[in-house]
């Protein structure tokens, strides 16, 4: 989550659920809360009963609508429009938290002479590479203070020399390392504390949304000036010293080719109004999967290592030294990148980590691109990747263009799929829909399938990660069926014969492997590995063999361990953490003894904040963290995401590293500078600010600069993922997807069990009675959507709830709802919905744009067979897009497309 | 048999105890039970925070090892999609103890005589063709405002586009159960006591007893009591009358992830219905009222209630309820041998429904 | 007669006529299966504390274990996420535990197969090990990068992999662990999506 992490330091939500009873107003804006979280969705209840005004701000009416004092129908794809109007109406009446804003953002940060905004430049920033779509963000970074010392260290000469050597290299490794850690700035920088100096972030930002006016928004996101004014006095009245107002996003933010900065110009005006690190404040991020939060902590991403350190690369991380340059004697926490390291590095290897082979940091694989999921399946498609695994995943439904998704598992050599159902993803070669088509068949896909029953929650322990950073442990209840294992099972045992079979190869490249740490305990009639070893692991261990406490404890000499850096603690004294269950009546609101959140159990991040510069509550009713002046320490509901005993008036003296270098009141203190970010110098490649663009596929043309779209989109190229044109005729509505509270994801589990797929039993869209009357589509009956991808039948749900958007030059947006759970097997069924979408992805996170592309819609069951691909082809050759025609197994054709029977080569 | 004139107020004619009709001071002593039974309990539903998840109709299949029915009776169906907003239900039945309603209202906010179309309205009915979407005003709900947005709407349309859209919309949600009525007709005319009134005062069916004669599903004034079609005999919810036995609440007020569903004692929930009601009227819901919360209603008051936004027709409840028993004290009066027979008939009908165990 | 009367008091009708329920619409009509009414959860063997398996609230659950097999799983009263209450789906996790259709052996597809044939669990990690050292050997890469800037990399580009998210983290943990050891980067998660 870069958009917050470039913010405030760490990738994740700042508040906690239960928290948000204690808000004096909520907005859920991204987000169906009440369907997506609905047991979450208590606590906006509690809240509301209260008397807290709850707005939902969603192209569609749903069920979190239904109950919100206000619904706001913007169209889809303009919230950074309609939050940048709310950031320009919060400067231009001065109703910021002007204290709060001087003392803990970057407000009074001096700018770079050398930056320009996207005022100046039409809707681009300034570095901008038309070439290959890539910023130089060298313009954005702050004026360097006097403090600079970057000639005094050699290792940070060294970083910058390689990214001089390399500028093609993407920061969006850095961006996703801001994860935990605020991306690395060379200095604190020079600083106007009257906020006046017009290169101030200040006045940078009031000069870059000027033109966001409650006019401008009206005509963008398509809602009545004063609906925006009612949003704007709600907001703004409930954020204060004595109030707070929470902003709560989801998928609904991040599903975009802006995606990352939507969650920027939040967190700036969250900033801005003072609500970040106080109660019934912040930013919820809420993640849609049991252990979401935990699969970024300890990754399984491509440019993550556990704890938010990035992969090396190749072309800036030869060595350890290079690849902590960039935090060498830095301010924050992330100072002690070397610590955290070798710890990691330790953990791995053991004794093998040594001081002399660098701690075994060759051993590590370097990335030096975009190896993301969507680029590997355009690698399978293309012959360049041999074997998969798919573990709990069904990309095949849930992953937008799931057609091209098959394509790639169809040219693999061999799959593994791990799952509890037979999931459309092992399946494909004999069912899917281009089974019917014909252009997958037994006979020509060659992939080999392995499919390994998984064991379920309750057949397993271990932790998941909730969405507000709780480590809870979940303890076996009975033992899995038949050949079901935990995937841990799996890969401990896979990691075991793997290092049988080579135990005695010679070959330097096997050593990582060989010199791995891998004796995990197991127990019982099948030999499951004990993941509660795995959890010390991760926790990390001192010279004696105790257990950490905290990553304060870890060192960069090779004297102690630790897996995942941000987890350490959560085997504080010996005792999992995470298995704790004090009764919540039992303790107090913050319920700190149930589970175990990262960092250090603290359950609000920043929330030093919740107290003034002198360290004093900035009010009786907002009290949450405190300066206890005759105990020296700060004290208060939570554990203070502070030093514990630094003094509010502390300065760091002359050459202080690290948290050293923070000052007594620099609360966010992952951030190099120790502020909040209404400005980022780095960590995003798309812009130190957010500028609305229009969205890949839209119907619409950008009314506030010539930019049309976000210009370092990315793409992925080949017949399987032509793009819809912008503004195109034959494709003129919009579609967004989501999720129902009655189904989960690609549906395996929920699809398949019958008291979930009676409750929602069929495929549908969701489509306004105007475009139902200028379509011709009835309820209850099928309707056929058509993109440039494919072609998909559902049935139709007229409804009131989903409404066109009238722009003032008279244009109507239609807009079309459509829910992805569904796919071929199961109980419920239906076409796919992620057939329909392309891929286009946000740079800084390689996430797609799935919730905005855009579709023609006509009444009646769509073509079968190979009629479908002509039928999807018509339209292609209509709206000017080169065919999408396939070779034997989704190959791109070698020459020009041919029309009528494709060939089969 | 000449003591039971003399011991039943239903064949003198008198219901001096109301025992089937008007209020009922202790249901539950009442039915025999001795005076420091458990205090009757019941289900408060307050529909102004029901977000439709539907948790409570899985919870209590779950709980009940209900089947899956395509919604209307077939078990272990899957049925086609209602087009019926987001109820795939339909309605309460021998296999759906709890059934979620969903209701779309959206109103013209210019005009000078606002109106509501009932969602239900535009949408094809069961087999039927789509009706008119304008048009069949409701009289009362021309009336109310939107109720949960009531503040905003009174500065804006929250809904209204600036282009003119003329719509507001308002969705209503509300899970309906059995009500466990204090005057039960199911209890009433069931010939097998094979329906009974538990300790905690609810209305349970005893499996074991039933025949499947189905005199109860017609005697509901709810129409929540069906029989399962490939089994005969009657189901419905049991306030989950085992769990209670166990201390737990049923497994619907378990699950409900807003408190929309409340259970406890039933003196208890109708002092906090009360309170809750008085609370929305204060905010300037006019349209919010309890339904089944009067004692002296068609049913004697029921033990689950509900807090409704609109009319109960809305809802696909009945108005005025009243327990099909009602006359029932001055027809056996008029005809004291007829009902001499009846007893007869339902003694015959236990013996002969034994089921072989 | 002390039989007789045994017997007569189990009859309704006579419990009916002579008790305090003269309309047999309460203590008088319970039959012995309604006496003998136990909750499953007052007779289950144990009960394990766990947590949902969907969206990423973590509502904590009570797993209700009776002769090895779940028979109920509900909230957790006691926690200060979720105090007890759960959605559609975490209400519905017994049944994914139980589905019928959950597939619990090994099943194999031979390239150009048209049905899936049974394994026996250790032939398949044999063969999926095979085949990774197979994938690992064919895909490597000691360096990479335009011909005037070859970077060492030491990794392989023959295998990739995609995780869920409803992994635990010390499922990830091992994974990410042994991966990066094998030199495989292409290792995704569903956190991307």
């Amino acid at each position: 989550m870069p958009g917050l992490g470039a913010s405030f330091g760490r990738g994740g939500a700042t508040n906690f659920l239960e928290d948000l009873a204690n808000s004096d107003c909520i907005v859920i804006e991204g987000s169906n809360m009440a369907e997506c979280h609905p047991v979450g969705f208590q606590w906006v209840g509690e809240a509301k009963a209260r008397g807290a005004k709850v707005i939902h701000i969603d192209p569609r009416f749903t069920r979190t609508s239904a109950i919100a004092d206000l619904h706001v129908p913007l169209r889809i794809g303009t919230d950074i429009a309609f939050l940048g109007g709310l950031i320009k109406y919060v400067l231009d009446n001065e109703l910021y938290f002007k204290d709060y804003v001087v003392a803990y953002t970057n407000a009074a940060a001096l700018v770079n002479d050398e930056f320009v905004d996207t005022e100046d430049l039409d809707g681009l920033f300034s570095g901008f590479d038309a070439e290959n779509n890539i910023y130089d963000e060298t313009s954005w970074s702050y004026d360097p203070g006097e403090q600079d010392a970057a000639t005094e260290q050699p290792a940070e000469a060294a970083e910058q020399e390689h990214e001089e050597d390399a500028p093609e290299v993407k920061a969006s490794d850095r961006g996703q390392a801001a994860g935990s850690g605020g991306p690395p700035i060379p200095s604190k920088p020079h600083r106007d504390e009257t906020l006046q100096h017009p290169r101030s972030v200040f006045q940078i930002l009031k000069r870059h949304f000027a033109r966001y006016t409650p006019e401008m928004v009206s005509e963008v996101c398509g809602i009545e000036p004063e609906v925006f004014e009612q949003v704007a006095q709600w907001v703004t009245s409930n954020s204060n010293r004595d109030r707070t107002t929470a902003w709560v996003y989801s998928v609904g933010w991040t599903q975009h080719s802006v995606g990352a900065q939507y969650i920027r110009t939040c967190s700036i005006l969250q900033t801005l109004l003072g609500n970040i690190g106080r109660p019934g404040g912040g930013i919820m991020a809420l993640r849609g999967h049991a252990s979401i939060q935990g699969s970024t902590d300890v990754p399984t991403l491509f440019n993550l290592l556990p704890g938010y350190l990035p992969m090396p690369h190749a072309d800036q991380h030869g060595t350890l030294d290079e690849y902590v340059a960039d935090a060498a004697g830095k301010a924050g926490f992330w100072g002690n990148k070397r610590a955290y390291m070798t710890s990691l590095l330790k953990a791995w290897w053991g004794e093998n980590a040594t001081a002399e082979n660098d701690f075994a940091f060759d051993y590590l694989p370097k990335i030096n691109g975009d190896h993301s999921s969507y680029q590997t399946i355009a690698d399978m498609i293309a012959g360049k990747v041999s074997g998969y695994f798919l573990v709990g995943e069904n990309p095949g439904v849930g992953h937008p263009n799931s057609r091209m998704n098959r394509f790639g598992l169809a040219n693999l050599d061999w799959l593994v799929v791990r799952d509890l159902q037979m999931i459309e993803s092992a399946t494909f070669w004999k069912e899917g829909p281009e089974h019917e088509t014909g252009e997958l068949s037994p006979d020509t896909v060659g992939t080999e399938v392995f499919f390994m029953p998984a064991a379920t929650h309750v057949e397993k322990e271990g932790t998941f990660t909730q969405t507000q950073r709780v480590l809870q442990w979940r303890h076996k209840a009975v033992e899995p069926p038949n050949d079901a294992r935990s995937d841990l099972w799996f890969f401990y045992h896979l990691g075991r014969i793997l290092r049988d079979r080579l135990k005695d190869s010679p070959d330097p490249r096997d050593r990582p492997l060989l010199d791995l740490t891998w004796d995990y305990p197991v127990e019982g009639e099948t030999q499951d590995p004990d993941a509660a070893a795995v959890l010390r692991e991760i926790n990390g261990f001192g010279p004696d063999g105790q257990l950490l406490n905290s990553y304060l404890q870890m060192k960069d000499d090779g004297s102690t361990s630790g897996g995942c850096w941000i987890y350490c603690g959560v085997y504080a004294d010996g005792v999992n953490q995470a298995a704790r269950r004090k009764p919540a009546k039992e303790q107090g609101a913050v319920a700190s003894e149930w589970g175990w959140a990262w960092p250090l159990n603290r359950r609000m991040l920043y929330n030093r904040a919740s107290a003034d510069p002198e360290g004093k509550p900035w009010s009786e009713r907002k009290a949450y963290v405190w300066w206890d002046e005759d105990a020296g320490e700060w004290t208060g509901k939570d554990v203070p995401d502070f030093e514990r005993n630094k003094r509010p008036d502390y300065e760091p003296p002359e050459g202080a590293k690290a948290q050293d270098a923070l000052a007594g009141t620099d609360p966010f203190v992952m951030q190099g500078d120790g502020k909040a970010w209404l400005y980022a110098p780095a960590g995003l490649v798309d812009g130190p600010l957010p500028t609305h663009y229009e969205p890949a596929e839209s119907v619409v043309e950008n009314a506030f600069y010539s930019q049309q779209a976000n210009p370092t989109m990315e793409h992925i190229e080949g017949p399987w993922n032509r793009e819809n044109p912008a503004q195109s005729e034959v494709f003129p509505f919009q579609v967004t997807t989501y999720r129902l509270t009655e189904h989960h994801t690609a549906g395996a589990m929920s699809r398949t069990l019958p008291y979930l797929s009676e409750l929602q039993p069929e495929f549908f869209v969701e489509v306004s009675p105007e475009l139902a009357r200028l379509r011709g589509l009835s309820n209850g009956e099928y309707a056929t959507l058509i993109s440039a991808r494919t072609a998909i039948e559902a049935k139709v749900l007229v409804t009131e709830r989903v409404r066109p958007i009238k722009l003032r030059n008279g244009t109507v947006v239609h807009q079309i709802g459509m829910p992805y759970h569904w796919s071929y097997a199961g109980i419920s069924t239906g076409d796919a919905a992620n057939d329909l979408l392309g891929i286009v992805l946000d740079s800084n996170t390689h996430i797609q744009e799935s919730k905005v592309s855009s579709c023609d819609i006509v009444p009646g069951r769509r073509p079968r067979g190979p009629e479908l691909l002509e039928y999807v082809e018509s339209y292609r050759r209509r709206a000017g897009v080169d065919s999408g025609r396939v070779t034997r197994n989704g190959g791109a054709p070698r020459v020009a497309p041919m029309d009528g029977q494709q060939e089969g080569s | 048999m000449t003591s039971i004139s003399s011991v039943s107020a239903a064949f003198t004619g008198r219901d001096p105890g109301n025992r089937l009709y008007g209020p009922v001071p202790d249901v539950t002593e009442q039915s025999g039970y001795e005076p420091e039974h458990p205090k009757r309990v019941g289900f408060f539903t307050d529909t102004s925070v029901c977000i439709g998840c539907k948790a409570c109709e899985v919870a209590c299949k779950e709980w009940n090892t209900l089947p899956m029915d395509d919604s209307h009776g077939v078990r272990d169906a899957l049925g086609d999609l209602s087009g019926m907003s987001y109820d795939n239900t339909g309605q309460l039945g021998a296999n759906s103890w709890r059934h979620v309603a969903f209701i779309e209202q959206s109103r013209a906010v210019d005009l000078p005589m606002p109106s509501f179309g009932r969602p239900g309205d535009d949408r094809p009915h069961a087999h039927g063709m789509p009706a008119p979407d304008t048009g069949d005003l409701n009289s009362t709900a021309t009336a109310q405002a939107s109720v949960l947005n009531a503040e905003a709407l009174s500065e804006f349309d929250p809904q209204t586009g600036q282009s003119g859209a003329d719509k507001q919309v308002r969705w209503l949600m509300s899970s309906d159960v059995c009500k466990h009525c204090t005057h039960a007709g199911c209890l009433d005319v069931c010939p097998t006591g094979a329906l009974f009134r538990t300790e905690f005062g609810t209305v349970v069916v005893q499996q074991d007893i039933c025949n499947g004669c189905g005199y109860c599903v017609a005697s509901c004034p709810y129409g929540v009591i069906d029989q399962r079609k490939d089994d005969g005999r009657v189901f419905k919810c049991t306030m989950c009358y085992d769990r209670l036995t166990d201390g737990l609440m049923p497994a619907c007020a378990t699950a409900c992830p807003t408190q929309s569903i409340q259970f406890g004692d039933l003196d208890e929930l109708q002092a906090r219905a009360d309170a809750r009601l008085a609370t929305l009227q204060d905010q300037g819901v006019e349209t919010a009222r309890l339904y089944g919360r009067d004692e002296s209603d068609g049913v004697g008051g029921v033990g689950a209630f509900f807090l409704l936004l609109d009319e109960p027709e809305v809802y696909g409840l009945p108005p005025d309820p009243i327990v099909t028993t009602r006359d029932l004290p001055a027809m056996w009066k008029a005809a004291g041998k007829a009902a001499l027979m009846m007893v007869g008939v339902a003694v015959t009908a236990i013996v002969g429904s034994r089921r072989p165990r | 007669m002390a039989g007789v009367k045994t017997w007569l008091d189990s009859w309704p009708v006579y419990r009916q006529l002579t008790g305090a329920d003269p309309f047999g619409r309460g203590s008088a009509a319970r039959s012995k299966a309604t006496d003998a009414t136990v909750s499953r959860t007052a007779t289950a063997d144990k009960v394990v504390k766990s947590v949902c398996p969907y969206c990423a609230v973590g509502c904590a659950q009570n797993v209700y274990v009776k002769d090895e097999k779940i028979v109920q799983i509900e909230g957790d009263p006691n926690s200060p996420i979720n105090r007890g209450r759960l959605c559609p789906k975490g209400s519905a996790s017994k049944q994914l535990v139980t589905s019928p259709s959950r597939v619990t052996t090994v099943r194999y597809r031979r390239p150009y197969g048209t049905e899936w044939e049974d394994l026996d669990l250790d032939t398949a990690m044999e063969m999926i090990a095979d085949r990774v050292l197979a994938a690992r050997e064919k895909g490597w890469q000691v360096e990479d990068g335009p011909a005037d800037n070859r970077r060492r990399v030491n990794r392989t580009m023959g295998i990739a992999s995609l995780g869920g998210a409803t992994l635990d983290n010390e499922e990830n943990y091992l994974m990410k662990k042994l991966y990066s050891a094998l030199g495989a980067i292409q290792i995704e998660n569903q956190a991307r999506i």
